[in-house]
């Protein structure tokens, strides 16, 4: 694999396996019992979830008080964590959006897998919108509906546009997930023998016959749903970085925010799904079809991200000295020197220098050393937005306010806790629906097409 | 499988792709029109093969997601101009920029649901467990990694020997009728047996259970108790905090409230008939002030027209008329006296009426006084 031929097509699947060997192999964690390993790993996850629970339960039994938070740090680990995992739920979208447009076929090997870690990774993130308001149980007030006070909410804010933008990109990957998957059911239906499987994979395949008159519409409509999911990606963090940039605090107040954010989100998002696939491909056995190819592309966009992040710290610093804006030069100048300058250095290590490595082939296509810099890159982007809320926050306009943020021992449950309902949903994800899209991987290998003899 | 069963279609199995639309283009050349081609996954080219025409889904995306943008562009005008109009930093009432974000959300989610929905339910007609094309041999293998043509009997061309002569000359590896399933065509909905109607009533019971508990017990239980206990005193509660033991607090002494003065002649109604003279001219608004108040505080025991006929009546020592010589006579300080400090069994009005109200009042009793007794030259 040294020297590649660029002349010709890489085929994204490596060798020419038999399609119906591909079928048993997707399907095999789904079919076969649990093994050891499974259970260690859901053990884990449910220990880290079960911290999540009891976080939550002390959160709604005593209030928010539990938490770090003051006045004036109000978004702290809450508001962190949020744009953290949802900034992760967009390289899935990007997978299987962005890159099915651009006609990226190594993303068919990972891209059902980047798709389900966004459901997760949405569904972890707006649980934390839903604490921080305390009361989640009303959370339906944050939708215009008919009530009592006959008054609606605020569509001038950028809360609400983010209410929206959340649910919505919820809704709509969910939606191109579940056309992805019907195919999938449809085949697992015909081979399972198992009564209980065989009618659930009914009712979900919704009596899919692979016919051609419908895989044309499904094509269609497979464009169609990656086109409006591209904008809405951006949009999404383009509106979440709204919350920050539309407010007047010093240190958000900027218009570079939107792609910057966008950068970012990308960036996490793929180092983590890098993370998950290096250990799925390991587990159950899919070097040839989740390969090093498709990782050190990964590698080289999180490269392209990193160094677009890299940048955007760069000018951000740069427009508040050119702004002329004292408490602007402080707020940067603080960030780097003040109370929290260690996390401003986690954060320039993890995010901008750890991943200038991909610049090497070698470590590109070395899979530890691309493991751990990942990691790197995650802890780097918690950071990051915990650097953009908490220094930004505790020294605003008036000192006579400032206060530090310290996290309590309730803040780090919750956080941990997280980490562990996203690997729950995962791993149950492994074991119930097929972790590589069966069709779309068999309409890529070689020879699974017609020969172009004719035309 | 049975002869004597009713035949659905004639299907020829494929191992390649370049065969399978060899045998597509065949299929169109030879005239059959009720068919379909089952491959695992789609196939370039099938498309110009089988000579279909470009979807319409684009179309149902664009009027979907239009249909989006102007809903909820007039809805939010109709929400935050019209039915509740607020001013919100400044801005105009109507500020579209600020509804870009929404309204595009909401054009990408309706959009992409009522595509989907339409592609599922309406043009391919699913969920359709029940096809005769299922449960066989034949969907077992085009679901995994064979190609498949399925020639339907109810094609116009349609026959039996014809059509297994076409499909071995295309080189089918296989050729199988598929019948439709005795079962699936004789059968009924079992919506009235027990089982399902128990079922539904169990279904029944659960939610509505559910539902009734959440929202009337659970949605009142700790921690969801609407903010109805907190750690502050509400009017009447005992707080250990202060010796006497009450949680509402005296204003401290001396204070006087603003518009308000201290009466000076406090036992000394006589003096106050003297020295107290009334700051209030007669006019319209003071007289109807004084209506209000009069009707509200004297006339349950002195009546609406100050004679004494009221509704307690009879209940009490029977109130006197304001119309005596002696009241007419007095002073207005001298009422005032008394409006302030009771007289009797008549209480105080002192914390019902402020001082300006109560010269408003006795304003309007002179005035109801003057209507009993008028003058000769009132009448003129």
């Amino acid at each position: 694999m040294s020297t590649v031929d660029y002349t010709q097509e890489l085929s994204v699947i490596e060798g020419k396996p038999p399609l119906r060997e591909l079928d048993d192999l997707i399907s095999k964690p789904i079919d076969a019992k649990p093994t050891r390993k499974f259970f260690i790993a859901l053990t884990i996850s449910g220990s880290m979830l079960s911290l999540l629970v009891i976080g939550l339960g002390l959160t709604f039994y005593y209030g928010i008080g539990m938490w770090g938070n003051n006045i004036p740090v109000g978004w702290a680990f809450d508001i962190t964590n949020f744009v953290f995992w949802v900034g992760i739920g967009h390289a899935g979208t990007l997978i299987s959006a962005i890159l099915f447009l651009l006609r990226q076929k190594w993303r068919t090997g990972i891209a059902r897998f980047a798709e389900g870690m966004t459901i997760f990774a949405v569904m972890t993130a707006g649980l934390f919108p839903l604490i921080h308001v305390g009361r989640p149980w009303l959370a339906a007030y944050l939708f215009p509906y008919p009530n009592q006070h006959s008054i609606w909410v605020n569509f001038d804010s950028p809360l609400l546009w983010d209410v929206f933008a959340v649910s919505t990109y919820f809704i709509v990957s969910l939606i191109f997930w579940y056309v992805g998957l019907i195919p999938d059911f449809a085949t697992l239906r015909e081979r399972t023998n198992n009564k209980i499987k065989k009618i659930t994979y009914s009712i979900f395949g919704l009596g899919w016959r692979f016919s051609n008159k419908h895989w044309q519409h499904y094509e269609m409509v497979y464009l169609i749903l990656a086109g409006f999911a591209t904008p809405l990606v951006l949009s999404v963090h383009t509106i979440v970085s709204f919350d920050f940039a539309v407010s007047i605090i010093p240190g958000w107040h900027a218009t570079i925010f939107p792609p910057y954010f966008v950068a970012g989100a990308v960036f996490s998002g793929f180092a983590m799904v890098q993370n998950v696939l290096i250990i799925v491909r390991k587990i159950f056995n899919y070097e040839h079809i989740i390969t090093l190819d498709t990782l050190e592309k990964m590698n080289k966009i999180m490269l392209l991200t990193g160094s677009m992040v890299g940048y955007a710290y760069a000018m951000e610093f740069f427009i508040a000295w050119y702004s002329g804006l004292p408490i602007e030069r402080f707020t940067f100048i603080n960030r780097a020197f003040g109370s929290y300058a260690w996390a401003y250095w986690v954060m320039i290590s993890c995010n901008v220098i750890s991943p200038q490595l991909f610049w090497s082939k070698k470590i590109r296509r070395t899979i530890p050393v691309m493991f751990v810099i990942a990691i790197f890159v995650n802890i780097g982007m918690w950071f990051e937005r915990f650097v953009i809320i908490v220094s930004s926050l505790s020294r605003d306009f008036l000192p006579s306010s400032w206060h530090l943020f310290t996290p309590t021992y309730v803040d780090f449950m919750i956080l941990i806790g997280s980490f562990g309902f996203f690997f729950t949903w995962l791993l149950l994800f492994t074991k119930a629906l097929p972790v590589v899209s069966m069709a779309e991987v068999k309409a890529t290998v070689t020879g699974s097409q017609p020969s172009h003899k004719d035309h | 499988m049975m002869s004597g069963k009713i035949l659905y279609s004639y299907t020829g199995i494929f191992d390649t792709p370049d065969q399978i639309i060899h045998a597509a283009e065949k299929v169109v050349e030879t005239g059959y029109t009720k068919y379909d081609v089952n491959t695992p996954y789609p196939l370039h080219r099938m498309d110009k093969a089988m000579k279909l025409k470009p979807s319409k889904l684009g179309y149902v995306a664009l009027v979907f997601g239009l249909s989006g943008t102007l809903a909820t562009l007039l809805t939010i005008w109709w929400m935050s101009a019209i039915d509740y109009p607020i001013v919100i930093g400044g801005k105009p009432l109507f500020s579209f920029p600020a509804y870009v974000p929404i309204i595009f959300e909401v054009t990408v989610l309706s959009a992409a649901i009522m595509t989907v929905v339409s592609m599922l339910f309406f043009f391919f007609k699913l969920p359709n467990n029940s096809h005769p094309l299922h449960g066989t041999e034949y969907m077992k293998k085009v679901s995994a990694d064979k190609y498949g043509i399925s020639i339907q009997a109810d094609d116009p061309k349609f026959n039996e020997a014809v059509v297994k002569k076409f499909l071995e000359s295309v080189h089918a590896s296989e050729i199988i009728p598929i019948y439709w399933d005795e079962e699936e065509i004789s059968h009924k909905n079992k919506i009235l047996e027990p089982k399902f109607i128990i079922f539904l009533i169990v279904v029944a019971v659960i939610t509505s259970g559910v539902t009734y508990f959440s929202f009337n017990k659970l949605m009142y239980m700790v921690p969801f108790d609407w903010m109805m206990n907190q750690p502050k005193l509400s009017a009447q509660q005992q707080s250990p905090i202060f010796a006497d033991g009450f949680g509402m607090r005296q204003p401290v002494a001396g204070t006087i409230s603003r518009g308000s003065m201290v009466y000076q002649f406090k036992g000394q109604p006589d003096l106050a008939g003297v020295k107290l003279v009334n700051p209030i001219p007669i006019s319209k608004e003071s007289l109807a002030l004084g209506q209000v108040k009069f009707d509200i505080y004297c006339s349950p025991c002195h009546g609406y027209n100050a004679d004494g006929v009221s509704r307690l009546r009879g209940q009490f020592p029977n109130p006197p008329s304001l119309h005596s010589d002696k009241v007419r006579n007095w002073s207005d300080g001298r009422i005032f006296a008394v409006v302030t400090e009771g007289q009797n069994t008549m209480p105080s009005y002192a914390s019902q009426l402020s001082f300006d109200e109560r010269w408003a009042v006795i304003n309007y009793l002179r005035a109801l006084q003057r209507a009993l007794n008028a003058k000769e030259s009132d009448v003129q």
